[in-house]
């Protein structure tokens, strides 16, 4: 847990999301109708304009898209990591799903233990989940 | 029916730029708004026409009890911060166009030369909307949003921080041409950006765009009344807006292809109702939050090929007076001040008129854009 970090709101579009975090799950929305998959969540599915969807578990395996490595000035929490990495996977199942996450030496590693030096776009990597506050788990993530 | 050439900006006026203004932003957004009406020769009294960023905090009836506007009869707001700039003037142009007002006055003030007054320094402990699927990894800053895209884009097409540095050593060396910017006596080297300490990398602290107290105002009137104005007009002769398809703001990762943002939507109607192209443009004011955008509008806007804005930027090409393109030559964002891109604006203006510091010899056409990377719009000026 990263103390005072923001978490995000848990909305009627976002939770079945989180709930599939807090199971350990990562689940994308996926259209009842044209089967296609989005995020971020959202009511309505841009390609055939249904609103029904499922939750469909993911294999929580993806790719490097790109990273970035943030020094201060920034929020206090986040200040005290610098310089920490920050992620954007690209999921298997589809390469336009998109997650932003940090990249983990380990489960219960830290955002900055990983050498940023040692980042590369594309390296395959593979979901974990770390308890962010009461009621919030967060997708992270270490190499495949 | 378009509205080429209808209209035209009459009038610029500006506050100082500085790291701490005296004055609320109400004062300076006031005192910006009256120079420009005093640049036209207009009086206070015909205003009836108000545009603003919904970024604004100074609301319009405020604004008009100060200056002692008569009725004002059209007013509208444009969202997306550093996106809205252009479509602030290019939506008081349209009202003008469209008889709902006849002296348009657009504007924005701020300060935020402070470090407490930096929105991502506001982030709640729950987030919703903005930044929700990014700030709670850690992805806080615009800076750290558009340094994802930035590496991206070295990866696919080769950019590397020597193109950064063609952006932000051309736009400091016109900053140095500038008495008004808050740059103005501090030239920069290349070895300077090499040397920079990170903000979030690839990104270093010259990448990044001043940040600043101050206001910027302009007035909008038909090309006929400008005719018998006190400054020479710069004609309204292209306008567009822009959002691209699945484009989300700031962190635009989740559609096909994240390095195509808003401003290719917002080329395609500019070009589309214009009479000129792309290779007409004499000098360009490219909105520059981060030297990233540079290439990525470079792109958009159609003046090179996709991937080839990066290598757009060797040889001085954005440099006063011999680059191909002579871009920002007030110092724009980076370098001149950040009032969310409205300075851009006034400059582009100047480069119609003749009077700019860094003056683009016999400049006839002049392109304004806003934010990529956000919904934004762009302003093509030109000579009558």
């Amino acid at each position: 847990m990263i103390q005072g970090a923001p978490l995000p709101a848990v909305t009627e579009d976002s939770a079945g999301f989180w709930e599939g975090t807090a199971a350990g799950e990562l689940r994308i929305q996926r259209c009842s109708s044209c089967g296609r998959l989005r995020f971020p969540p959202r009511p309505m599915c841009p390609y055939c304009n249904s609103l029904s969807y499922k939750w469909a578990p993911m294999s929580g395996r993806g790719r490097i898209w790109s990273f970035v490595v943030p020094h201060p000035p920034l929020l206090p929490a986040f200040a005290e990591l610098a310089p920490y990495n920050v992620i954007v996977v690209e999921l298997d199942e589809d390469p336009t799903i998109r997650l932003v996450g940090n990249l983990l030496d380990d489960p219960d590693g830290a955002i900055n233990d990983v050498d940023p030096s040692t980042i590369g776009i594309g390296e395959p990597v593979q979901v974990v989940f770390q308890p962010a506050g009461e009621d919030v788990v967060l997708p992270r993530w270490v190499r495949a | 029916m378009t509205i080429k050439d209808k209209t035209a900006i009459v009038g610029i006026g500006q506050t100082a730029y500085g790291k701490s203004l005296p004055g609320s932003e109400l004062s300076l957004a006031c005192q910006a708004i009256k120079a420009a009406l005093d640049d036209a020769g207009i009086a206070p009294s015909e205003v009836d026409g108000m545009g603003s960023y919904a970024m604004e905090a100074n609301v319009e009836a405020d604004v008009a009890r100060n200056l002692g506007t008569g009725d004002v009869t059209w007013f509208s707001q444009v969202g997306f911060g550093g996106g809205a700039g252009c479509g602030v003037v290019g939506n008081a142009a349209m009202a003008v166009a469209a008889g709902q007002c006849r002296v348009a006055i657009a504007w924005r003030a701020r300060k935020r030369g402070a470090r407490t007054s930096r929105p991502w320094a506001q982030t709640a402990e729950r987030v919703k909307g903005l930044g929700e699927w990014s700030r709670p990894w850690g992805l806080v800053r615009p800076v750290d949003e558009i340094a994802m895209l930035t590496r991206r884009y070295m990866h696919e097409y080769g950019a590397t921080r020597e193109h950064l540095a063609n952006v932000a050593v051309a736009f400091r060396k016109h900053a140095n041409r500038n008495p008004a910017a808050q740059m103005h006596a501090k030239p920069m080297t290349r070895d300077d950006y090499m040397a920079a300490r990170w903000i979030s990398e690839p990104l270093c602290l010259f990448d990044n765009c001043l940040e600043t107290d101050g206001a910027v105002a302009c007035v909008i009137t038909s090309a006929d009344r400008a005719r018998d104005l006190r400054q020479p007009p710069a004609l309204i002769h292209g306008f567009g807006q822009g959002i691209n398809p699945q484009h989300q703001v700031m962190t635009n990762y989740h559609r096909d292809d994240p390095l195509m943002g808003p401003a290719w939507a917002c080329s395609e109607v500019l070009w589309r109702n214009a009479d000129i192209g792309p290779d007409d443009v004499h000098v360009a004011q490219i909105y520059d939050a981060f030297s990233p955008l540079i290439p990525l509008s470079l792109e958009g806007y159609g003046f090179c090929k996709r991937g080839e804005g990066a290598d757009f930027t060797n040889d001085g090409a954005l440099e006063w007076p011999d680059g191909r393109l002579p871009t920002n030559t007030s110092g724009g964002g980076m370098s001149e001040a950040y009032v969310h891109g409205f300075n851009l604006i006034v400059e582009g203006v100047r480069q119609i008129r003749g009077t700019s510091t860094s003056q683009v010899d016999g400049a006839e056409t002049s392109l304004v854009t806003s934010g990529e990377g956000v919904p934004t719009s762009a302003l093509l000026l030109r000579k009558p």
